[in-house]
């Protein structure tokens, strides 16, 4: 792990990984979206709007993982210091973040048509919501703190005292009655409550999404590296001129 | 013991302690963080006087139309509750399927007058021709 964390070497995977994993994230979610959105049959029950979920299921999903990816970086930069998880999280947030948003607004309107409402105060949607927040929290903290040329470590607490709302997010559906639905998919039993026509597209855009999320952090990581040698030189610079 | 190690601990212990402590809210949380009551959990305390949340299941046959006005059972196939409704029902409002009606019960009559009816969708996902074959083959029961 730490022969990756060198920043000079990050940079050099990165280099020929993101365009890859860009590419793979595109290819996956155009088949997943065609499938999903015109080769497809309706659900039984829903009709036609059932085709949302092959856009906000793996947004869910990229919000909750995105959200232990920015736990586990911002753990290691608390523990191990390395500048280079600092950089990960920041980095990983603001993707977060904007999955976690796609789930919300995708899901209303889902709502409306299926439930008869854009939003009630359920244990599923609250949890997502909170979730939302923690994301916003942790950016508005960092920031504050890259200003004033900290190490954001504040922030990083905030995002491993958040972890809590994962598993409730998770569970939600089984501890307290809500309007929304239970899991359809089990990873522990290998079944989903999904018919085949409909769990290919779920499946396939999900994968998609996440090369996406791969793809979104290590370009804003190159970015982020890269504006640390610019700030770098120009400091050099300014000192050899002065 | 190393800087690192010591941080290491006191994040594990820290997230540890964070746990114990959001169980036990969470434990006194309970009923209060539920989004609506079944009619058996209605049926184990007295008939509550401010305004609730209704769920479970529309029962088969029961739903009556007079106008504007909806009459119907709501069923947690333990107990049922009859709800009366005035207004329009979301799409998915049907026989069968689960539904969340909001408003008050009558202590004397222990009926359900409804405010707002939500229609609940269950996780089942199928094209309507293999819920037509399961329905024929008694697979599943008219989507429940």
């Amino acid at each position: 792990m730490h022969r990756y964390a060198n920043p000079a070497r990050f940079l050099r995977i990165a280099r020929v990984a993101t365009p890859l994993v860009a590419l793979i994230g595109l290819a996956l979610t155009a088949a997943g979206l065609w499938i999903g959105l015109f080769d497809s049959p309706p659900d039984y029950q829903q009709g036609e709007s059932v085709r949302i979920m092959y856009v906000h299921v793996p947004a869910a999903w990229m919000g909750a993982g995105g959200y232990l990816s920015l736990a586990i970086a911002c753990a290691t930069a608390l523990i191990w210091r390395h500048p280079l998880a600092t950089i990960a999280a920041r980095a990983i947030a603001p993707a977060g973040a904007a999955f976690t948003a796609i789930c919300l607004a995708s899901g209303s309107l889902w709502g409306k048509p299926t439930w008869g409402t854009y939003w009630v105060w359920d244990a599923r949607l609250t949890s997502m919501l909170v979730l939302l927040f923690l994301y916003l929290g942790y950016l508005a903290l960092s920031a504050s703190e890259a200003d004033k040329g900290g190490e954001a470590r504040g922030a990083s607490i905030l995002a491993l005292v958040g972890v809590i709302n994962l598993p409730i997010i998770k569970y939600s559906v089984e501890w307290w009655n809500t309007l929304h639905q239970g899991s359809s998919i089990s990873v522990v039993n290998a079944s989903s409550k999904i018919a085949p026509e409909l769990l290919t597209p779920l499946l396939l855009s999900g994968a998609g999404f996440a090369f996406l999320f791969g793809a979104i952090v290590l370009m804003r990581m190159r970015a982020m590296l890269a504006q640390q040698r610019v700030d770098a030189r120009s400091r050099r610079m300014a000192e050899a001129l002065a | 013991m190393k800087a690192k190690h010591q941080r290491l601990w006191l994040v594990v212990g820290a997230l540890v302690a964070l746990g114990g402590a959001g169980a036990l809210a969470f434990s006194t949380l309970g009923e209060k963080a539920t989004y609506f009551f079944a009619p058996a959990d209605l049926a184990k305390g007295p008939a509550p006087t401010d305004a609730i949340r209704l769920g479970g299941m529309v029962e088969k046959g029961s739903i009556q139309r007079n106008g504007e006005t909806i009459r119907f059972v709501v069923t947690d196939m333990q107990k049922t509750v009859p709800v009366t409704y005035t207004g329009i029902l979301p799409d998915l409002f049907r026989e069968g399927q689960g539904v969340i009606a909001e408003g008050r019960i009558d202590p004397k009559t222990g009926e359900f007058t409804a405010d707002t009816i939500l229609a609940k969708h269950d996780e089942q996902y199928m094209p309507p021709e293999v819920a037509g074959a399961m329905k024929k083959t008694g697979g599943v029961s008219a989507g429940g």
